[in-house]
């Protein structure tokens, strides 16, 4: 019996969490993330680091982290920053190399996704050994807040089109609330060529392409409490040609 | 194979099997009602395409769940995280 108990223990221990969080002007949001991600990290007692990537922000966002490793210290916060604003794939590339977990977590820093489902996500890979769970706003208790109708609207139709025209196997494609394995992550990032949303979609397309398992968490989707959120005619368009692109080209 | 291949091989697929029925390609002598079935079909199809996507979307745009209580906790936190974060020496 507490030999069963302490080899549990052991294996729970060997798996790491490595939480990718790229910034850019994010001062306000940085403390507030990494505050609830040591909460819940605390409290479910994952072994977890966070790595900041932050993009040269001209806010002090890194400022903010230094100080943030000094009072949680440097094995949890690791400040990987870059000098200029550079792509969300290098940025994930460039995390990945410096992430000494098994496990890579991807959010967004503006608070939208919220830390507290990040134990369901673990929960839910041990499950069923995903190769990837991915956050969702359309399944289950899922949704979203601070959404008018025609962005909500918009997002509805764009998904429909895409589950339409791609079959991907998973319900929400643009999401960038997700858990990786590491090596699968690093297969992905290095196929991936899109930008923006279609990263994303372009991520998931490929995992069911190459044959990873996906699972799904619901998640509810907290729109920028900070700052602004942006969804224009441009971001339509680039969302259409990547869409037509993934879908002749896998 | 690619997306883009497999709707053009359905696509074929299905517009094959409708000009032999349509226009009695092979020859088969098919009775006259099949052809009266098939020609207006792909119109049909289109047509009941058309009305499941839009009752599907319009079905989950207004089902979208509004997350009031996951906004209000999040600020609640955010007041809580402020507080500590300032006890712990963080300079904003």
């Amino acid at each position: 019996m507490a030999g069963s108990k302490s080899k549990k223990k052991n294996r729970e221990e060997a798996d790491k969490y490595s939480v990718l969080l790229p910034t850019y002007n994010e001062r306000e949001n940085l403390p507030l993330i990494v505050w609830l991600l040591v909460k819940y990290f605390g409290e479910s007692g994952y072994n977890y680091e966070i790595i900041v990537i932050d993009d040269g922000s001209p806010d002090g966002t890194l400022q903010i982290a230094e100080q943030l490793q000094k009072i949680y210290g440097e094995d949890k916060i690791v400040l990987r920053p870059r000098e200029k604003k550079l792509g969300l794939g290098t940025a994930y590339i460039h995390g990945i190399k410096h992430a000494t977990g098994n496990f890579i977590i991807i959010m967004d820093a503006d608070l939208s996704h919220h830390p507290k489902f990040i134990p369901e996500f673990i929960k839910k890979q041990k499950e069923g050994g995903y190769d990837l769970v991915s956050g969702t706003r359309y399944r289950g208790d899922g949704g979203v807040y601070g959404w008018d109708l025609r962005r909500k609207l918009i997002s509805r139709g764009a998904n429909f089109v895409t589950q339409v025209l791609l079959r991907p196997g998973a319900s929400d494609l643009t999401g960038s609330f997700r858990l990786y394995k590491k090596d699968v992550l690093e297969r992905l990032v290095e196929r991936c060529v899109s930008k923006g949303y279609v990263f994303q979609m372009e991520m998931i397309v490929r995992a069911r392409q190459l044959g990873y398992s996906i699972g799904e968490v619901p998640i509810s989707f907290v729109d920028r409490v900070y700052g602004e959120s942006k969804l224009g005619g441009n971001e339509i368009v680039s969302f259409l040609k990547g869409l037509l692109t993934l879908f002749a080209t896998t | 194979m690619t997306k883009l291949l497999q709707w053009l091989l359905g696509v074929s697929l299905i517009g094959i099997a409708w000009g032999l029925v349509t226009f009695d390609l092979l020859d088969l002598q098919l009775p006259a009602v099949y052809k009266e079935v098939a020609w207006p079909m792909p119109v049909y199809l289109l047509v009941v395409f058309g009305c499941y996507s839009l009752a599907t979307v319009g079905y989950r745009v207004a089902t979208f769940n509004d997350c009031e209580e996951a906004a209000k906790e999040l600020q609640a936190q955010i007041k809580e995280a402020k507080a500590d974060l300032k006890k712990k020496g963080l300079k904003m």
